[in-house]
């Protein structure tokens, strides 16, 4: 099997979780999305280190992993404080800055 | 799973080149993923699409360590699916499983335009990917001779040692973000129960309890509506969460499920109850 097979599955999860971001509404999913773009890219760095017969790639993918779960506290802890204050979960809802 | 499966991975996943087995995995795998991704962008429960994301990641820590990278295999299920998984669920359930997707568009062709733009960009990247031809896996036998874990402790504590500094920075700064942005501080003045109780009496709206789920002859469950005295069901009687989720039976599915001569004393209604009846 020619591993680039992993690179497409990688680049269809890709797109998958970009889809997400630009259709879902819920604020959660959308994040849920965001995810699965960084496992994506995750598993394209896993098989690069495996083609190219170096670890870098898996220790770039390990701080991914490190990022995103900084960055899912953050983004939660966001979500939480906007669904306090409107009650309400959808991006749509959170344009206080419109004019 | 994961600690079972390691060695086995381990062992199909021959260095240099794919082996049988692993192609058999990829391709058992592959459509399961993509499938489950694809439950992310079209399932109308938030916790549906947490538990196929689940599924996505659990996948791609099977994949890792079919690839040669046990250690991120494992942290892969730890992390993702343990932490980051368990967190979204703990907001989910915070922010209220009814909270279901809007379907109405913001922009009109928002969603249209926004499917076609994700169908380009898959192909796109497909396409790059499948024109970089064939490419041979050198493999990870050297580099892991010491085996998969301490060769990422080499890497990590020796090309990247700043990096991981940076990063234990960067963690701590979320963590206490999210401690200050989930702090509430108080705005206005604590109500007393008397203000509230007043507040109440003067909205004349119901002050007493909302009647209890389900007390009709033959079933006490939750689920069903009790009947007033008027013979009506009470809509507010069932629990909120149930009614949004539409998990409610109505009288009539109750009797519908009953089999004939269970239970005694109450006879079944001899016409629907719809709650459209005249009031006696």
């Amino acid at each position: 099997m020619n591993p680039a097979n992993y690179v497409v599955l990688a680049a269809i999860l890709f797109t998958i979780g970009a889809t997400t971001v630009l259709v879902r509404r819920n604020a959660i999913i959308v994040f849920m999305g965001i995810e699965l773009m960084l496992n994506a890219a995750n598993l394209a760095f896993v098989t690069f280190a495996r083609m190219h017969g170096d670890l870098s790639g898996q220790v770039v993918a390990f701080f991914v992993m490190v990022v995103a779960a900084a960055e899912v506290v953050v983004g939660l802890a966001i979500i939480v404080a906007i669904f306090r204050t409107r009650r309400s979960a959808s991006v749509d809802d959170v344009n206080l800055l419109r004019s | 799973m994961t600690v079972g499966a390691l060695g086995v991975l381990t062992d199909l996943a021959e260095t240099g080149r794919t082996s049988t087995g692993e192609e058999v995995l990829f391709w058992c795998l592959a459509p399961v993923m993509v499938l489950a991704a694809l439950g992310l962008v079209f399932a109308r429960r938030a916790v549906y699409a947490a538990m196929s994301v689940v599924v996505v990641m659990v996948s791609l820590a099977v994949l890792y360590v079919a690839q040669e990278a046990p250690f991120l295999g494992v942290v892969q299920v730890i992390v993702y699916t343990g932490a980051v998984m368990m967190l979204f669920l703990f907001v989910l359930m915070l922010v209220g499983v009814d909270a279901s997707d809007s379907f109405v568009d913001a922009l009109r062709g928002q969603r249209w335009l926004a499917a076609l733009i994700g169908i380009g960009l898959g192909a796109v990247l497909v396409g790059v990917v499948l024109r970089a031809g064939d490419m041979v896996p050198i493999g990870m036998a050297q580099a892991n001779a010491r085996g998969n874990p301490e060769g990422v402790a080499d890497v990590l504590f020796s090309d990247f040692v700043f990096t991981l500094e940076v990063v234990g920075i960067l963690l701590i700064t979320a963590a206490v973000g999210a401690i200050v942005l989930t702090h509430r501080q108080r705005l206005t003045r604590r109500i007393s129960q008397r203000e509230l109780a007043d507040a109440r009496v003067a909205s004349a709206g119901r002050l007493t309890p909302l009647p209890a789920p389900g007390v009709y002859a033959r079933s006490n469950a939750m689920d069903v509506a009790a009947l007033g005295a008027d013979g009506r069901p009470l809509e507010q009687s069932v629990p909120r969460v149930l009614r949004v989720r539409g998990q409610e039976r109505s009288v009539d599915e109750v009797h519908a499920q009953m089999p004939p001569g269970v239970g005694t004393g109450s006879t079944p209604p001899e016409r629907a109850i719809t709650g459209e009846e005249q009031v006696r």
